[in-house]
């Protein structure tokens, strides 16, 4: 193809490929860490970890019934129970990366589908769809969720499954709103003037130009989904206890802030960390995939 | 005190012509990651009372920057001025604080930008954006104010001042909007007056009226204005002197009729014989249509409907296009004239399947169905478009060889490698590189962009392409190359092209034969000869005169318009507007009665 000696230039100058641009980038590398952590330790927390995550353990409260702060034999401490926080908050990730990733994923998908689809087509169909969105709107997200998960017997699935039909609204409006202002392009016209279908044109030319705006909703969405799972915790429909999550441990020690703070820092870290390092991946993303930005690295 | 002031210049000024601005070694740069680039390098010019100075130049010669400069409006903090002096009278301007700036702008000099609806604030009236412009420098009564505002909408000769004051900017159309502005920025009567593009955005009717408007009102108030242009047609009719600039240097200055005559330097000369002039067309040699034709349009009409009331039911329609036919020889180039809003661009779009319709269009012996957007594929493949805005038509996400081949991917032509093969060669055709497959399309300048556009409407080796205002939005010597490339593109294909166009110069250059539509119908049609030679409509003769002549020594006979605003394609319903008869004159020539 190309002439003798082109070869290595060609090889330098060709623009790398969107991955390993990715892993140019500070920020993201840290953001993966940290996610690569949470993961980790979520799938390998029996080995990581002497104790088990419901264990009332007798050396774990002081003499007076105290919980015990960060020390070597707890290393993060232990709760009101005398549970290993440690422990509790690798068990936990488990839950919260299953409602900050799947469920919010889910509500992603559904989001983008609904709001896409009643963007490009308007009519009839938009219509409906974005009627819908606007009654799931107006209806108290919360009061919502209640309802479902009274409804159904409370286990992990139906919490991320609850989450889920709540959650999707907002991106639906947002990407609805993009879509038809990208509909309206001219190049959007120019495509359907060379004869690209409806598929082609929503996979090839719409889609690409929402990817920022799905990203950023995707990493607001987990710092988002793994609160309200905690608050459904709370109020007795989300994850029941003994089972962990980040979002019950907080609430579960939250009136002993004053006495026992670690026990509302860990866990309260461990959230900001997760929806940080998406976040930080999410923006690398953006900038990676927009052939606009190239260069400004 | 202010009063005081100005009749204090104003008397310095009157014995002989005296230098109200003057411009000294001014440097502009913008600070960017390889520190201070130079957007305008040490321009000196100055201007005296009454005369026009034209700053004429390509997109990025740093022409606007240098106005926003003098202004005191660069974007801040990137762009700055880094060296030289712009003095108004005995003032500084360059060293003023910005709170000292603020009472000469508008005050002593006012500026009118090139798109009055983006100028003009949507939720206020005409009368309050007036009344601010002057109370931020006056301090009048009431009454008073009241009164210069009316004046001043007088001076630009605006019908039914006292109405337009209650008016909100979106009620006016593109012209009087333009006069808004002008009455804004003389309601102070400043000593500077600077245009930027001022008639750029506006129909050619349009801006002639508001040229001769500029004109009158210089004469009446002795006011200096800089016109900044890209259109050596406008700097021939207006400018007493003219400034050309290249990549933010001066290259040229001197009288109008002395560039005009004997350009000095290269790209001034280049510069004005790229311009599209009246009466060239006639030389070329005129290509001999086929008999058969790839485009028949018969009885076509588009209608937009308006609703209104509670339950949104059709009050009125808008009727783009009103019975108009016309065919496409395959091999000519068929032009459409007209100003905005005539329907010209909506003939376009339903011709491409893009908006549904009444009447019958074959295109290469097949019907288009009448829904629009369900055009069968083969259909696609004989027509294709071209758009005026080449940023606007390419997916900004995509890389342009993928955009070139995308026509054949989504007919399913070739293989992979025969379409990179094909991409390859189009891209040479069009005078780009291989090289350049691979970018994006912000990578490429405004002319390339549009080689970009041409290159993906070949793809498919269609028998028909539609140019909709495709060189319009392209710098003089661009364009010119662009129509090159058009005409020899169609000798080496034997394509037919249906061009879309405002511009009466370009149409007269490239077309075979012509269409003048007005309010959605055609009032006359006939070849290029028959059209421009010996034009019958009215409608055609106003545009015709219309255009801005590239020659100072050119002498515009005295004429009187009528100054009522163009009527509106909207009608109720059932009050369909009557569709004109084609009176046939000569062979081929048809003229509305």
């Amino acid at each position: 193809m190309t002439k003798a000696g082109a070869p290595e230039i060609s090889a330098e100058t060709l623009p790398p490929s969107a991955l390993s641009r990715l892993a140019h980038r500070k920020m993201a590398l840290v953001g993966i860490s940290l996610i690569l952590i949470a993961f980790l330790g979520a799938v390998f927390a029996p080995w990581l970890t002497p104790y088990s995550p419901n264990d009332q353990m007798f050396d774990g409260l002081t003499l007076e019934g105290a919980p015990i702060g960060p020390s070597a034999t707890f290393v993060l401490g232990t709760d009101l129970l005398g549970r290993d926080l440690l422990t509790r908050i690798l068990y936990g990730a488990r839950t919260s990366l299953l409602i900050g990733v799947v469920a919010n994923g889910i509500a992603l998908v559904i989001g983008t589908v609904v709001g896409v689809t009643a963007g490009y087509f308007r009519g009839w169909v938009g219509g409906v769809l974005m009627r819908f969105t606007d009654l799931m709107m107006a209806f108290p997200a919360l009061l919502l969720a209640i309802t479902l998960a009274a409804i159904f017997q409370p286990s992990l699935w139906i919490v991320v499954m609850v989450i889920a039909t709540v959650n999707w609204v907002q991106a639906a409006r947002v990407l609805y709103t993009e879509t038809t202002s990208l509909a309206e392009r001219e190049f959007i016209a120019a495509e359907r003037t060379l004869g690209a279908g409806n598929l082609r044109i929503l996979f090839r030319h719409i889609l690409p130009h929402l990817v920022p705006t799905i990203i950023v909703w995707g990493t607001l969405g987990i710092s988002t989904t793994v609160l309200l799972e905690a608050t459904l915790s709370y109020l007795g429909i989300g994850v029941q206890p003994p089972t962990p999550s980040w979002g019950n441990i907080i609430f579960e020690n939250q009136t002993y802030f004053q006495a026992a703070p670690w026990l509302v820092f860990f866990p309260g870290a461990a959230i900001l960390m997760l929806a940080l390092a998406f976040n930080l991946v999410g923006d690398a993303l953006r900038d990676v995939l927009d052939p606009t930005q190239r260069g400004s690295e | 005190m202010k009063l005081a002031e100005k009749e204090i210049s104003g008397a310095a000024l009157a014995p002989e012509r005296k230098e109200v601005l003057s411009v000294q070694d001014l440097t502009v740069s913008v600070r960017s990651a390889n520190g201070l680039t130079p957007l305008v390098s040490n321009l000196s010019f100055s201007i005296s009372k009454g005369e026009t100075l034209a700053i004429a130049g390509e997109s990025g010669s740093g022409k606007s920057i240098t106005s926003l400069a003098i202004m005191g409006l660069l974007p801040p903090p990137a762009v700055r001025v880094t060296g030289g002096k712009i003095n108004l009278g005995e003032v500084e301007l360059t060293k003023l604080p910005e709170a000292e700036m603020q009472r000469y702008r508008g005050d002593r000099i006012a500026m009118i930008f090139q798109e009055p609806m983006t100028s003009l604030n949507p939720i206020m009236t005409i009368g309050q954006q007036l009344t601010e412009a002057l109370e931020a420098h006056e301090d009048l009564p009431r009454k008073e104010v009241q009164a210069r505002v009316l004046e001043a909408l007088r001076a630009v000769r605006i019908s039914e001042p006292e109405r337009r004051l209650r008016q909100y900017p979106h009620e006016l159309s593109g012209g009087m909007r333009q006069r808004v502005m002008i009455a804004m920025a003389i309601a102070l009567k400043p000593d500077v007056l600077i245009a930027d593009e001022p008639t750029t955005a506006l129909d050619v009717t349009v801006q002639r009226e508001v040229l001769n408007l500029l004109r009158d009102l210089q004469a009446e108030l002795g006011t200096a204005i800089i016109l900044i242009t890209h259109d050596m047609g406008v700097v021939a009719e207006m400018a007493d002197r003219v400034i050309v600039m290249q990549s933010g240097r001066m290259v040229e200055e001197g009288s109008v009729d002395g560039i005009f005559r004997a350009p000095g330097r290269r790209y001034t000369q280049d510069l004005l014989a790229a311009v599209p002039r009246m009466g060239k067309g006639g030389h070329k040699r005129q290509s001999k249509p086929a008999e058969d034709f790839v485009a028949c349009i018969d009885d076509l009409s588009v209608r937009f409907d308006i609703r209104s009331g509670l339950f949104g039911r059709v009050s009125h329609h808008v009727h783009a296009v009103h019975h108009v036919s016309f065919d496409i020889a395959a091999g000519e180039t068929f032009a459409i004239v007209g100003e905005s809003g005539c329907g010209k661009s909506t003939v376009a779009k339903t011709m491409v399947g893009l908006v549904p319709f009444q009447g019958d269009i074959d295109i290469a012996g097949c019907a288009l169905g009448r829904e629009g957007r369900d055009a069968p594929k083969s259909l696609r493949r004989d027509v294709q478009m071209i758009f005026q805005d080449p940023m606007a038509s390419l997916d900004p996400r995509m890389k342009v060889g993928d955009l070139v081949a995308e026509p054949l991917v989504i007919h399913g032509i070739g293989s992979a490698q025969e379409r990179a093969e094909r991409v390859r060669y189009l891209f040479n055709r069009v005078g780009l590189s291989d090289d350049q497959i691979d970018r994006y399309p912000h990578e490429f300048s405004g002319g390339q962009r549009q080689r970009i556009c041409i290159a993906r409407s070949l793809a498919l080796q269609p028998k028909l392409i539609i140019a909709d205002e495709s060189v319009s939005a392209l710098d003089v010597t661009v364009q010119a190359r662009v129509l090159d490339l058009l005409q020899a593109l169609k000798e080496e294909f034997g394509i037919a092209f249906l061009f879309i166009s405002h511009d009466m110069a370009v149409v007269e250059n490239i077309a075979d034969r012509v269409a003048v539509m007005y309010l959605g119908q055609i009032v006359e049609t006939g070849s290029r000869a028959q059209v421009f030679g010996a034009p019958q409509h009215p409608y055609t003769r106003r545009l015709i005169e219309a255009v801005p002549v590239p020659d100072p020594s050119f002498k515009r006979p005295v004429e009187v318009r009528p100054s009522g605003e163009v009527p509106s394609p909207m009608r109720a319903v059932g009050d369909a507007p009557k569709a004109v008869k084609l009176r046939e004159v000569s062979a081929g020539h048809l003229v509305a009665q």
